[in-house]
């Protein structure tokens, strides 16, 4: 890489480090339960915003994985989501009413908090609907992964991310708190993504699936990313860059094989597609505050005057990893 | 009789602790070496627990790293201990502390008593086993190693190029001659004696301190000077990933480590429970002859391998992005790709699928919408019909259709007036097979009944597309299977080409073409040729078509004289 590109990359870097901090003082800590965090503990990092229906599924499908701190970071919900967690013995939540759009998404915060407790855990970062799918997790627990990952010298895990969507309409697909989404989302587009390599920060940006396909068909160039790197051997110098798809320094973003070759990934569960789902983009395309002041939103609400069917004849029924590994939507890479 | 386990040990203790008591518990001696990195605590803390059994001793510490001559020093330490101290022991059988025994310590015995003179070490030259990661097999005994490759890797890699360019090359002492293996094996005390009190065995350390790995040469070289009978192989389970570091067994193994029927095996994760709780299993009466049977093993750890190196072809996901230049392979299985046909024919995909039991789609990359076969709206995979999608990523719609639909052979119709930038993966793309038939495109616009005048510009427009198309497949990297032929050359004998079609589609379930598909009546071809002509636009990608030549029955498939045999 030629020094002048290094440098430019450095200096971002230390541009998105430094406004961190600054947007670390909008943090008010609410639970600080971060002394109990062991030095080999897992620790993931959220956050949300009226989200107190799918926290207790959350917790308990992170739990169940082997996650050992839930690290939160409550941006001004007024549902009660915030007093049903910070009641857990492996809770640390903070709060704050700043701008999502004006925290690189709530990058930021989570950020600032990274380099106070992640520094040499395994960090994973993830968002309220998105549940984190590996090689073997049904019979392996997440410390086996960061064990693996470990023992290869490999610093961070790539994954996709599948939305997923039920059989009729979006807003039949009833969701009642502690449910597990799937039970009614659990249709997925198997073969239609596309993949493009960023050369700046050699990341791939995957596009496509049941977004692009309904909502983005004609104009694909904004549908919205669905690669993501969510779990991280943290190191005090990184960084996401825009949302978790990319990380600086960039060479925490080469988790594809590129000689042929499979590494090892995974997969982010989206359960978006849901009953909450159509009122909840009314109003984040009211609030603007997502990516791009909420275009995301703004179309599906467009689309969304007549409830969609996303379905169709091609959509695969969610099985489990292995269904998605045989489908070439994840790979066991060397693991075995 | 019985055998004795020398055990390097530097984490994961409670595991440890078990292990060495299974092996007590089979009457087994045990000698411990711990790594000298580990603290006080931690070492003073596991030597308590093992205080209660009288057969677990303790050697010296040596510092252990990865590579590096102290784990050779850990070992002589440890066996010169078990030999001095346990003078009832036959065999010694070197684990490390993430060893599990899979079957009683009993059948290990039994086994080993039958065979009191065998050595098990896996034991192979250099010169013919190419095993090693890096590139350095022989050079790891001729050059020398002195920094760490785990923790001082510029250093390592910086000397060993400077050795390289000097043409540094040390002597080998005489009468060896370099083998290397697993590092874990099981020496009669005859063989293991005798290493240790080598008379040369200065000279021989002192070379081996610097030679890379010595771990993994050691006592196999040494054992080549001193054993009775050697089988070269290891007792103890273990298999090596692409980078050379040990695969990890987990709960999920039990079963396929069950019926391993291995005495050992290594590495297992600290947190596997169950392997833990399972190994070693209860001695059975039946089975104490089995012999370790590793096909099961093998098989998945070389799938993971292929899969991490070569990986699924024709597959794009956000663990393999190759650059395409250097795959092995664009797309995934063999397709095709036709151009010109349903022009001539305007049933040809029907005709086509009918003969061929290939799916056959229209034109997938038409202005208007991708054209699946059926005229489906989406197709395998939740592909959408929409050209805007389509285009976004013309090339990756290709490969995806490919990959989804991998079970049966694609066909699709390509011309002129379709998006083109996939030219240069079909002309690259070894599995693409690519029928032209070049200036067909001029036959629709014949039967639109439109004067010459009116649909020169369409005709040089369309011409010249295909013309770029042509030049692209004909390059001289254009590895595709490309069949060109000029429209005239086509209808001088449609059905022979379309033989060849059936043929390589249907590879060797082809049958013979009984009927041709109906031919649109192309009376007034060449007159309408010849007026584009005369208006100055020569559709030169035609080639010469007679006036007569549409009007001439389609020949009949007796064999030419020249030909020998036919089907």
């Amino acid at each position: 890489m030629g020094a002048w590109t290094s440098y430019r990359l450095r200096m971002r870097r230390k541009r998105w480090k430094l406004r961190a901090r600054r947007k670390g003082r909008e943090l008010t800590a609410v639970q600080d339960r971060t002394h109990s965090i062991r030095p080999t503990d897992i620790i993931l990092f959220c956050t949300f915003r009226n989200e107190d229906i799918r926290l207790p599924f959350f917790l308990q499908y992170y739990r169940d994985l082997g996650v050992n701190h839930f690290i939160f970071v409550d941006n001004g919900s007024d549902d009660g989501g915030a007093d049903y967690v910070s009641g857990d013995p492996d809770v640390s939540l903070w709060k704050t009413d700043g701008a999502y759009g004006r925290s690189r998404y709530g990058i930021d915060w989570l950020t600032y908090l990274q380099d106070k407790y992640a520094h040499g855990h395994w960090a994973l970062t993830v968002d309220v609907d998105e549940f984190f799918v590996y090689p073997f997790c049904d019979t392996r627990p997440i410390r086996a992964l960061a064990d693996w990952l470990e023992a290869s010298e490999v610093r961070s895990f790539g994954t996709m991310m599948l939305d997923m969507y039920p059989k009729g309409p979006v807003a039949a697909a009833v969701y009642r708190r502690g449910d597990d989404p799937f039970k009614w989302a659990n249709w997925f587009d198997p073969g239609n993504y596309t993949i493009k390599l960023n050369d700046l920060y050699r990341n791939l940006w995957i596009q496509g699936g049941p977004r692009a396909r309904v909502f983005f068909d004609d104009k694909p160039s904004q549908s919205p990313a669905l690669n993501k790197i969510p779990f991280v051997k943290w190191d005090r110098s990184y960084t996401y860059v825009s949302s978790t798809h990319m990380l600086l320094p960039r060479g925490l973003n080469l988790v594809y094989g590129q000689n042929g070759g499979e590494k090892s990934s995974g997969v982010l569960l989206h359960a978006k597609f849901l009953n909450i789902f159509s009122k909840r983009a009314l109003e984040e395309a009211d609030r603007a505050e997502h990516y791009s002041h909420g275009r995301e939103y703004k179309s599906y609400v467009t689309e969304n005057d007549t409830d969609p069917e996303i379905w169709c004849q091609w959509s695969e029924q969610y099985i489990n990893w292995r269904q998605l590994e045989a489908l070439g939507l994840m790979s066991k890479g060397n693991w075995a | 009789m019985t055998f004795g386990v020398v055990m390097l040990v530097h984490a994961e203790f409670d595991r440890a602790e078990q292990v060495i008591r299974h092996w007590v518990g089979g009457g087994c001696p045990v000698v411990v070496h711990v790594d000298s990195n580990v603290d006080v605590d931690a070492y003073g803390g596991f030597a308590r627990s093992l205080a209660d059994l009288e057969t677990v001793q303790f050697c010296q510490r040596f510092r252990c790293e990865w590579g590096m001559w102290g784990l050779v020093e850990a070992t002589q330490a440890a066996s010169e201990m078990m030999l001095r101290n346990f003078p009832e022991v036959s065999h010694v059988f070197l684990a490390s502390g993430s060893c599990l025994p899979l079957r009683p310590v009993s059948e290990l015995r039994a086994f080993l008593s039958n065979r009191p003179k065998t050595d098990f070490i896996e034991s192979a030259t250099t010169a013919d086993v190419p095993w090693t990661v890096g590139g350095l097999d022989r050079e790891r005994f001729t050059l020398r190693f002195p920094f760490s490759w785990k923790s001082r890797r510029k250093l390592f890699d910086r000397y060993v190029r400077l050795q390289q360019v000097l043409r540094v090359k040390r002597r080998i002492p005489a009468g060896l001659v370099p083998h290397m293996g697993s590092q874990w094996w099981c020496l009669t005390r005859h063989t293991l004696g005798a290493i240790l009190n080598d008379p040369k065995r200065r000279t021989y350390d002192r070379y081996f301190r610097r030679v890379w790995i010595p771990d993994e040469s050691y006592f196999q070289t040494l054992a080549r000077l001193h054993a009775k009978r050697i089988q070269s192989r290891s007792l103890t389970l273990s298999k090596f990933d692409f980078q050379g570091k040990p695969h990890i067994f987990y709960n999920d193994h039990a079963e396929i480590l069950r019926r391993s029927e291995c005495f050992v095996a290594r590495k297992i994760w600290p947190n596997a429970g169950l392997l833990y709780r399972v190994f070693p299993r209860q001695p059975d009466s039946q089975l104490t002859d089995a012999k370790p049977n590793t096909g099961k093993v093998d098989r998945i750890f070389g799938r993971a391998l292929e899969r991490r190196t070569r990986g699924r072809p024709g597959l794009y996901m956000q663990s393999r992005f190759p650059n395409v230049a250097r795959a092995n392979g664009i797309t995934a299985v063999p397709f095709s790709v036709m151009q010109g046909f349903d022009c001539l024919f305007p049933n040809f995909e029907k005709w086509l699928s009918g003969q061929t039991g290939a799916q056959v789609h229209g034109h997938i990359y038409a202005k208007d919408k991708a054209h699946f076969a059926g005229d489906a709206p989406i197709f395998s995979g939740a592909l959408s019909d929409s050209a805007v999608l389509r285009d976004y990523n013309a090339a990756g719609f290709l490969t995806n259709l490919v990959w989804n639909a991998r079970d049966t052979h694609q066909c699709i119709m390509f011309g002129p007036d379709d998006t083109q930038s996939i030219r240069w993966l079909l002309a690259h793309d070894t599995n693409a097979r690519v029928w032209v038939i070049t200036g067909a495109w001029s036959i629709p616009l014949f039967l639109s009944g439109k004067p010459a005048g009116k649909v020169r510009a369409e005709a040089a427009r369309l011409q010249r597309i295909e013309h770029k198309l042509l030049k692209v497949l004909r390059a001289p990297d254009a590895h595709a299977r490309i069949q060109i032929c000029t429209l005239a050359d086509f209808l001088e004998n449609p059905r022979a080409i379309l033989q060849e079609v059936v043929d390589e589609i249907a590879g060797h379930k082809a049958k013979e073409v009984s009927t041709l598909p109906e031919m649109a009546d192309l009376t007034g071809l060449a007159e309408f040729l010849q007026e584009l002509k005369n208006q100055g636009m020569h559709p030169f990608l035609t080639g010469d078509i007679l006036a007569d030549a549409e009007k001439r029955p389609p020949p009949t498939s007796e064999p030419k004289s020249y030909v020998v045999g036919h089907k």
